[in-house]
């Protein structure tokens, strides 16, 4: 793995690529790609480098999430020096991130493992698209802007995959809430209504 | 014909092939703008059987996806099952108990034999000859749903793999009764061959349609029996050697063109080394517990981290993405679906071939809309 980042900054000066620790038993640990040049790392990964098959490309959601820090400080109270503890609470803002899994045929080896960031979850997160460099991440790309609105700058046919077009959502994001099947009623009666009404209204 | 306009006379017809029809292998839905009867853009349209089976199983226990990956590819939930359980053994650090291994193997070459089987008749269908083939390959594919019901109590939905092991052992006499199957498989696949290969329709309707460079394949993300037919020596089994497959003695069957004709004999020739599989396997399976006593099922919380675990499924690569942040359910479960990225490529096989070719390229593909839309 740091032999590859190694090749990467060799060959493209300036390149943005992180190491991404797995602390899981599977030990397999990623690069984090910068977006500026990460069509470049991947065209280097796949000509210089052998890896010439993107096999699995997936959508991950990642909300914002408060983080609760302890702090320890010095205070003087009532004239004696103590030392206080105080919690703080921080937000750390959410992302999207889409992940590929690459193998090299003909070196029967891999996972390589490549990720990318969205600045934010808002609609216009984007990452630059990887299909044209690997062809098989087509409808993989289209099914993780589909599912979890990650925008992919460069993808010649970015539209929804599974949805329908006009859907409005993205169901796989952990902050959806899957409609009652009871909005699908074709005469609601008023419990149901009552029910529909309360959830649709901005809390 | 010479008095209109030279437009009217280039016109195109735009035709939906589907949802239903090509040649049944469930809803979906092909977008097709021919000249004449050629070929000039495609466009498949998924979504018909999707009910985000991803989102179902990041809203259950890890146990809990265990039989719904039984209905993905519900010709082969077997593998399916094999594919969930080695994801989550590579995100835990589990190991299997070694009867179990066997017993894994063995389920899996079954399956194979009987998703290749399936095919055989499948494609038949696509090209028209309805019936006969189709019958004398689900006969077949009959006996080994036979043994799979005996051995997990289901034909189709068996949900018989577990984290480290398999759900139940063998009941008895069931070894002597596969061996029995098996060693009777050769012979049908023989009268298969008899049957099929040497026909002038079949070889009419197969060889020189939509050939793939092995570049391509690669590059399309094609896996399974579609990248070997185009020449690619590459089998899960052999690069990953996952499960106990570096035991055994097997070749990877290639072609050579790349074209449905390959695609269809690749499929005979892998029938018969799963059949040299199921031998050697059979005859070596020890006694002892079928699942790892230090595996844990219903309380399972892998700890924090992710794993891509892969296997040579019959239709190609499957694979499961799993993350944990260590609860007792997965924060991100994908599936690496073979049967919708088998398609990426499906445009550019069908450009420029007629019409009802498009549905023997479809079939060579060999997909389950179960497994596509998800």
């Amino acid at each position: 793995m740091s032999d590859v980042v190694e090749a990467i900054r060799r060959a493209i000066p300036g390149a943005e690529v992180e190491r991404i620790e797995n602390p899981g038993p599977s030990g397999q640990h990623s690069l984090l790609l910068g977006h500026g040049t990460a069509r470049a790392v991947a065209e280097f990964l796949r000509d210089g480098q052998g890896w010439d098959f993107c096999s699995n490309v997936s959508g991950v959601d990642w909300p914002a999430r408060k983080v609760k820090e302890t702090l320890v400080r010095k205070d003087v109270v009532d004239g004696v020096e103590k030392e206080v503890k105080e919690t703080v609470e921080r937000e750390e803002p959410g992302y999207l991130e889409a992940v590929y899994h690459l193998y090299s045929v003909a070196g029967k080896s891999g996972p390589l493992v490549l990720r990318m960031r969205t600045p934010d979850r808002a609609g216009a997160a984007a990452v630059p698209s990887l299909t044209p460099v690997w062809k098989s991440a087509e409808f993989q790309e289209r099914e993780a802007f589909d599912l979890f609105g990650i925008r992919f700058d460069g993808h010649p046919d970015l539209r929804r995959i599974l949805m329908w077009e006009g859907f409005e959502d993205f169901p796989m994001r952990k902050d959806y809430v899957a409609p009652d099947d009871c909005e699908y009623e074709p005469t609601p009666h008023d419990a149901v209504l009552e029910r529909v009404n309360a959830r649709k209204e901005p809390a | 014909m010479s008095h209109l306009p030279a437009s009217d006379i280039l016109q195109t017809i735009d035709v939906s092939l589907g949802p239903q029809h090509p040649s049944t292998h469930g809803v979906f839905r092909m977008n097709v703008t021919l000249d004449g009867e050629t070929v000039t853009r495609l466009q498949p349209v998924f979504g018909y059987l999707h009910r985000n089976h991803e989102k179902i199983a990041e809203g259950n226990s890890w146990l809990a996806a265990m039989p719904y990956t039984d209905r993905l590819d519900y010709i082969c939930p077997l593998t399916n099952n094999w594919a969930y359980a080695l994801a989550v053994e590579k995100l835990a650090g589990l190991e299997v108990a070694e009867r179990a291994e066997f017993l894994r193997v063995i389920t899996a070459e079954l399956t194979r034999l009987q998703n290749h089987t399936a095919f055989l008749g499948f494609i038949l269908g696509d090209m028209g000859a309805w019936g006969t083939a189709l019958m004398y390959a689900f006969r077949e594919r009959e006996k080994i749903l036979d043994l799979f019901e005996s051995l997990t109590g289901a034909r189709m939905m068996c949900n018989y793999m577990r984290f480290g092991g398999c759900r139940c052992d063998t009941p008895p006499g069931w070894i002597d009764a596969a061996r029995a199957v098996v060693d009777r498989f050769p012979a049908f696949l023989d009268e298969m061959e008899a049957l099929l290969t040497g026909n002038e329709i079949l070889l009419a309707r197969l060889q020189g349609v939509a050939p793939l460079s092995a570049a391509r394949a690669i590059q399309g993300g094609m896996s399974g029996p579609l990248l070997r037919a185009s020449g690619v020596d590459y089998d899960i089994r052999k690069a990953d050697a996952y499960g106990i497959y570096s035991r055994f003695q097997f070749r990877v069957p290639r072609g050579e063109v790349g074209d449905c004709y390959d695609r269809f004999m690749l499929r005979l020739l892998e029938a018969r080394e799963s059949v040299s599989i199921l031998r050697q396997a059979l005859a070596a399976i020890p006694e002892g517990p079928v699942v790892h006593p230090k595996a844990k099922q219903r309380g399972l919380r892998p700890p924090a981290g992710e794993a891509y675990g892969r296997i040579e499924g019959p239709k190609g690569e499957l694979g499961f993405y799993l993350i944990s942040t260590g609860t007792d359910r997965p924060y991100r479960y994908r599936v690496r679906p073979p049967s919708l990225i088998n398609l990426t490529l499906l445009e550019e096989l069908c450009l420029g071939t007629k019409i009802a070719d498009v549905m023997v390229i479809l079939g060579s593909i060999d997909i389950v809309l179960g497994e596509v839309d998800r």
